[in-house]
């Protein structure tokens, strides 16, 4: 009997151990495997599902790297920090991936990159914000701007654009995205010269705002700063109308989805936010080969799709000039990236690994995303542009 | 100005409070009968706004025919999930059907990413539904009238059928003492079906109403006002359905009022609720309504 169970035991291990030794073997060979962490599922479903199609279709654009074939690996962070930190460590042990593109959000990023970090793997985030992210790490990138600049920006818009002096906020505690943009929206907005007459708080998952903007609504603010996700803002914006609350809304880059716009319908109309993208405004040679072409197989390009593929090509664009798949060497080029013509925008991978580039403003009119404004990372006041955006 | 804005967040928390006590009826009504707390309840409640809004989005079926196909759909839901799930343990300890019940909740979220997917989707609220009243300086949106009124509907519904129907007989004999009741000649396995269809059904009507009020579907949605519901039973009387509905609006009205006058504490009114739970299963576990089993 005893015997038996050991026999059993002993076939168990001999499988396990067998089972990953293809794979990896294959993966020194001839592919390159690029590991992915986005949320497929959950509350920020939307950017992951976003990103990974865009990534995808980028590595179908380019799928050879070095003269190997790109191997793409999704793990779902599920919206979920807990979960994001499980996904690095899995890409980095058990799928021994080369670099890492993720997470969507600021928190899941956070909570992954310590991992990647520690085992040298680098990490390009498409659209992860905060500046924490990517703060004394060496190994964390990103191809979006930070919340400094955009918090600013929209703080800039609020006061000299659209004159408001009075704005209220509703802050998502448990997310460092908007804790960290607000942050950044009302030093800005009070410096010069505004006032935040009301904050209130909420929370990740929350769907009823109600009594966030009936005490925003007693307030008698002129402008609200909603620095939250898609499902929030949107939720929120109606929730706000339902109240006789009609003030502009200002958002951030977290608001670019079509779900915003899928669940806000009417109600959403309006909103202005900074954004990384908008298709009126992209003008890059590789914008022009990857619009059409996406278009043609998916319908409208989304702002998360395009921060996905940017992802892929800058991190490819690094391997190549790297001529190695080893973590540091990725990591230098990464670092010394300089004016890569993204879809998104030329950027120059700055201070800290973040990207130096322009933000655009957009609204949403007739039930659609509309181009605004693009803004310039020296900081100018937003101008609106009738013709053409600056070419650089 | 004060009372104003007492009287805006009382109507507030009335309407959030109503969703719990709604989707809180399904919940107790089979806890009630056979003593099985089913997880999957809020799972449930998910699946039927997806068949609404599928009704609605693709066979363009008016909203009514739409929201009451959405309900037939999940009685049959809730027929297959008693048939194929907790049939095979009914004879098993009650931990078993506990642990049952967590994976069919399981299954409908992973089943519902799969064949949904994980990206949130827009519901169509009616237009009747999505229209706002103002009354001296109070903004009353049409569902905060409405979502009361069917809740009222299907609380008398359901009161009807277990006080004034032989099944309804039959239930209550069930939740006393199935073994007795089985050899009365009473088909329990059939009972407990209609007890199920009836609970699922009453979960999509709060679904709908739920998604009209928020209106973004996704399959994992159906989580937190499923334990929200839970909340509400406990506090009502768990198996008392009078009391779910009570149970509902108490915890509305607290958590809007904790976050309207203490914006500070908003990220903690999910810890709240749940404190609220561990506070009634330590000094009045029977909850408001007492003791009383659904008679």
């Amino acid at each position: 009997m005893k015997m038996r169970h050991l026999v059993v035991a002993l076939l168990a291990l001999g499988l396990a151990a067998s089972m990953p030794a293809p794979a990896f073997s294959q993966a020194k060979s001839d592919t390159i495997k690029i590991g992915a962490f986005l949320p497929m599922t959950g509350g920020v479903a939307a950017y992951g599902q976003g990103s990974w199609q865009g990534a995808q279709f980028a590595r179908d654009m380019k799928p050879t790297i070095l003269g190997k074939k790109v191997e793409l690996v999704l793990v779902d962070d599920k919206s979920d920090k807990i979960e994001a930190a499980n996904a690095v460590t899995r890409l980095v042990e058990k799928e021994k991936v080369v670099a890492i593109i993720g997470s969507s959000i600021s928190g899941n990023t956070l909570a992954g990159g310590p991992i990647a970090e520690k085992a040298g793997v680098p990490i390009v985030s498409p659209t992860a914000t905060n500046p924490l992210v990517t703060q004394g790490k060496k190994y964390i990138f990103r191809v979006c701007f930070i919340d400094p600049f955009q918090g600013e920006m929209a703080a800039k818009y609020a006061y000299e654009t659209l004159k408001k002096r009075k704005a209220a906020l509703i802050i998502d505690k448990a997310q460092d995205y908007c804790v960290g943009l607000a942050d950044f929206f009302e030093k800005n907005f009070t410096r010069l010269g505004g006032q935040i007459v009301a904050k209130t708080y909420c929370q990740t998952g929350d769907k009823d705002f109600t009594a966030q903007m009936s005490a925003i609504k007693a307030k008698n603010p002129d402008v609200l700063y909603m620095p939250n996700y898609y499902t929030e803002v949107a939720l929120a914006m109606k929730q706000a109308k339902d109240l006789g609350l009609n003030v502009p809304v200002i958002s951030g880059d977290g608001a670019q989805d079509k779900a915003l716009l899928d669940i806000g319908k009417q109600y959403v109309e309006g909103l202005m936010f900074t954004g990384h993208f908008e298709k009126e405004a992209a003008n890059t040679p590789l914008a022009r080969q990857f619009i059409p072409a996406y278009e043609k197989k998916y319908g409208k390009v989304g702002t998360f799709d395009v921060m996905g593929a940017d992802a892929y090509f800058v991190l490819a664009d690094a391997i190549e000039r790297a001529k190695s798949t080893e973590g540091a060497k990725i990591r230098a080029a990464l670092a010394s990236t300089k004016n890569f013509k993204g879809i998104s925008g030329t950027m120059t991978i700055g201070e800290d690994g973040n990207a130096v580039k322009s933000l655009v403003i957009v609204q949403v009119r007739n039930g659609d995303f509309r181009y605004v404004a693009t803004v310039e990372p020296s900081g100018a006041k937003p101008e609106p542009k009738k013709a053409a955006p600056k070419k650089k | 100005m004060e009372l104003t804005f007492f009287l805006q967040q009382m109507i507030n928390g009335v309407a959030l409070g109503s969703l719990y006590g709604l989707i809180a009826i399904g919940y107790t009504m089979v806890y009630g009968i056979i003593r099985l707390i089913n997880f999957a309840h809020g799972d449930v409640m998910m699946m039927g706004c997806y068949f609404a809004y599928f009704g609605i989005l693709m066979f363009s079926m008016p909203w009514w025919v739409s929201f009451a196909v959405a309900m037939v759909l999940t009685a049959v839901l809730g027929i297959t999930m008693d048939k194929g799930a907790y049939l095979p343990v009914r004879n098993a300890p009650r931990i078993s059907a506990l642990i049952t019940a967590i994976g069919v909740s399981f299954l409908l979220e992973n089943v519902g990413l799969v064949v949904f997917g994980g990206r949130p989707k827009g519901f169509a609220t009616p237009a009747m539904f999505s229209e706002v009243y103002e009354v001296a300086g109070l903004m009353v949106p049409a569902l905060v009238v409405w979502t009361p009124l069917l809740t009222l509907v299907i609380l008398s519904g359901v009161l009807f059928i277990i006080h004034r129907t032989k099944t309804g007989r039959a239930m209550r004999c069930i939740s006393l003492d199935m073994e007795t009741t089985r050899l009365m000649g009473v088909d329990v396995n059939r009972i407990i079906s209609v007890t199920f269809a009836v609970g699922s059904a009453a979960a999509a009507a709060g679904g709908i109403m739920w998604a009209m009020r928020y209106p973004e579907i996704n399959p994992l949605m159906g989580i937190i006002p499923g334990f929200k519901a839970f909340v509400a039973a406990v506090l009502g009387g768990i198996g008392n359905i009078t009391g779910a509905m009570l149970g509902g609006l108490l915890l509305g009205v607290a958590e809007i009022l904790l976050v309207a006058l203490m914006p500070e504490l908003a990220g903690y009114r999910d810890a709240v609720a749940f404190g609220l739970l561990i506070l009634i299963l330590l000094f009045r576990p029977t909850g408001l309504m007492g003791t009383k089993l659904p008679d």
